[in-house]
């Protein structure tokens, strides 16, 4: 499959709504890196679905401007913007009276490919989030799950191989267990495809598991701080993003990185656990086992090294 | 009564016939298989005409005020409340209203039977349109649907169960309405009826043409169904 991915820059963007006299997104700008995942995060209200809606322009532009690669999106034929941009939404919006196959065939129809060109690709994307194209293909989204349905808008989204993907709360109304195993596997499939991702969510959390970079809005629109998760756990920029980071920041921050990422000092006795665990679980560890040092392993169990409480906690 | 007959040759065939016929009974084998072939088959094919021709010119106007209706909302109350007047009219007090201006024609008779499908066919449509779920058209329009596309692929579909659901109301009162016809012209299932009720009430005649025009309503209501089962597969999953 072939990789593409755009650059997305919001410049000065603000959003008005007829009759509110608050801007719904005020002065935004913002860029992002071409094959990044951007998280738009922030309490409900604050202008994260309108600005991503102002990307594809289901919302119109008040002031300010939008430039996917250099071109200004009001330059672009909207259909043929829509059609180069995947759109996920929470709510999936699947077609119930298309099958399951037809409902991912949507943008390819639309540009024309020819039947059995759109046919192996539906099957390819199905196989990719993990559907089974012979059976789920047939299929009407009524007779699938959520997280089915979720993968189907997934690929549905993917089918024309978009370089940019907007995607509002996509696990947002999904249970716990599967929204982890659904996030995994969408960083999984980026880590392949590095597409531009907007990733809006209200969830701190998802945003830091899933984001390269943060973008935490305020009421009002406001564009609060953009930044790495690290970098925001680590030195948010007022009350507000650290309050809304959450009182256990310094944890989140640990969960970022992993053992194998310090420097090990030599192989010592103690609690063992492998290089891939995070320095928080670590933690924990010593928390749990009283004790001061973690012996680190490599995947086979062979100690390599050591890191101390100290070390942890820098 | 007999006005409506005018011009219109009445055989009797009463007190002639068999023993059962004389005694008036409720069902008289033998009239039926004599009067099969001259009265009750060209009645029957006649009410199916008349059915037809009015459900067919009902759905092109239904369908022409629903793009209207549905496209400038703004008009949809009024479409609605016009189709609700010509619904309420009773369909006697209708064709008397028509006869003056159409004559005693089969023009008046459509007329009227189109008048009474307009108000299920049309508010359906509109309602099946209306529930189409907002996110899906979220989807429509954020995947890259033109409008058009939009509506011809996404809110028609969508809406077609309502619409046959409609269809079918529509069609049942059709044909049942269609007996009234005979008041007007000598055609369909009402005029073997009208010609028993002026000939002391012969049962049989009045029996088997009304069971017919329920047999029709019946077979066309069961291949609509039949249609929406082939059109709407995705309604009878889960
Ligand atoms: N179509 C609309 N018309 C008027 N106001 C709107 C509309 N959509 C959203 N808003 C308002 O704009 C603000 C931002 O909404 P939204 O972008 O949906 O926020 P979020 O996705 O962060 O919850 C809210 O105050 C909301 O009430
Ligand atoms: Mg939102």
């Amino acid at each position: 499959m072939p990789t593409s991915a755009a650059e997305v820059v919001f410049d000065k963007a603000t959003k008005l709504y007829p009759g509110r006299p608050e801007p719904a997104v005020d002065d935004l700008s913002l860029t992002v890196p071409a094959g990044e995942i951007c998280v738009l995060v922030g309490p409900s209200g604050s202008g994260k679905t309108t600005a991503l809606k102002l990307v594809n322009r289901l919302i119109y532009l008040t002031e300010g401007e939008i430039r996917i690669d250099g071109t200004k999106i009001y330059d672009l034929d909207v259909t043929e913007l829509r059609r180069s941009i995947g759109y996920v939404i929470q709510q999936v919006g699947l077609f119930p009276h298309m099958t399951v196959e037809a409902n991912v065939g949507t943008v390819p129809r639309l540009l024309g490919w020819p039947k059995q060109r759109i046919r192996e690709r539906s099957a390819e994307l199905l196989e990719l989030v993990g559907l089974d194209p012979a059976q789920d293909g047939a299929r009407y989204p009524a007779q699938l799950s959520g997280g089915q349905q979720q993968r189907v808008g997934l690929a549905r989204a993917l089918a024309a191989n978009p370089p940019l993907m907007l995607m509002d709360e996509p696990f947002g109304a999904i249970d716990p267990i599967v929204r982890a195993r659904l996030q995994d596997e969408f960083l999984r499939l980026q880590q392949e495809l590095r597409k531009t991702v907007l990733f809006v969510t209200h969830d701190i959390d998802e945003a830091i598991k899933i984001g390269d970079r943060i973008a935490i809005f305020r009421q009002g629109g406001k564009l609060a701080q953009y930044d790495t998760p690290e970098a925001i756990l680590r030195r948010p920029i007022d009350d507000f993003v650290a309050e809304f980071v959450g009182a256990d920041r310094a944890l989140k921050a640990l969960a970022l990185r992993t053992l194998g990422e310090l420097e090990l000092g030599p192989p010592r006795d103690g609690p063992r656990a492998t290089k891939d665990t995070t320095l928080r679980d670590a933690l924990a560890l010593l928390i749990d086992e009283h004790a001061d040092i973690v012996a680190v392993t490599d995947a086979d169990g062979a100690v390599v090294g050591s890191v101390t409480r100290d070390d942890l906690l820098q | 009564m007999s006005v409506v007959f005018a011009g219109d040759p009445v055989i009797p065939n009463f007190g002639q016939g068999s023993a059962c016929e004389r005694n008036n009974g409720w069902f008289c084998t033998d009239w039926l298989h004599a009067h099969w072939g001259d009265t009750l088959q060209p009645a029957l094919v006649q009410h199916i005409e008349l059915s037809l021709i009015a459900i067919g010119i009902g759905l092109a106007i239904a369908s022409a005020l629903a793009l209207v209706g549905f496209r400038y909302r703004l008009l949809d109350a009024p479409i609605g409340v016009l189709a609700d007047f010509l619904y309420t009219i009773p369909s006697l007090a209708l064709f008397q209203l028509l006869v003056p201006f159409t004559g005693l024609t089969v023009t008046t008779v459509e007329i009227a039977l189109v008048s009474y499908t307009l108000l299920i066919l049309y508010r359906n449509m509109i309602a099946g349109l209306d529930a189409v779920p907002a996110d899906t058209l979220e989807a429509a329009r954020g995947t890259g649907l033109t409008r058009v596309q939009t509506f011809t692929r996404v809110e028609l579909p969508l809406a077609l169960p309502t619409i046959i659901a409609g269809l079918r109301i529509a069609t049942v009162s059709t044909v049942s309405i269609a007996t009234v016809a005979a008041f007007v012209i000598p055609q369909g299932l009402g005029r073997p009826i009208f010609i028993a009720l002026d000939q002391n009430i012969f049962k049989t005649e009045i029996l088997a043409s009304g069971l017919l025009v329920i047999a029709l309503a019946l077979f066309a209501d069961a291949l609509l169904v039949l249609g929406q089962r082939l059109l709407t597969p995705w309604t009878r999953v889960a």
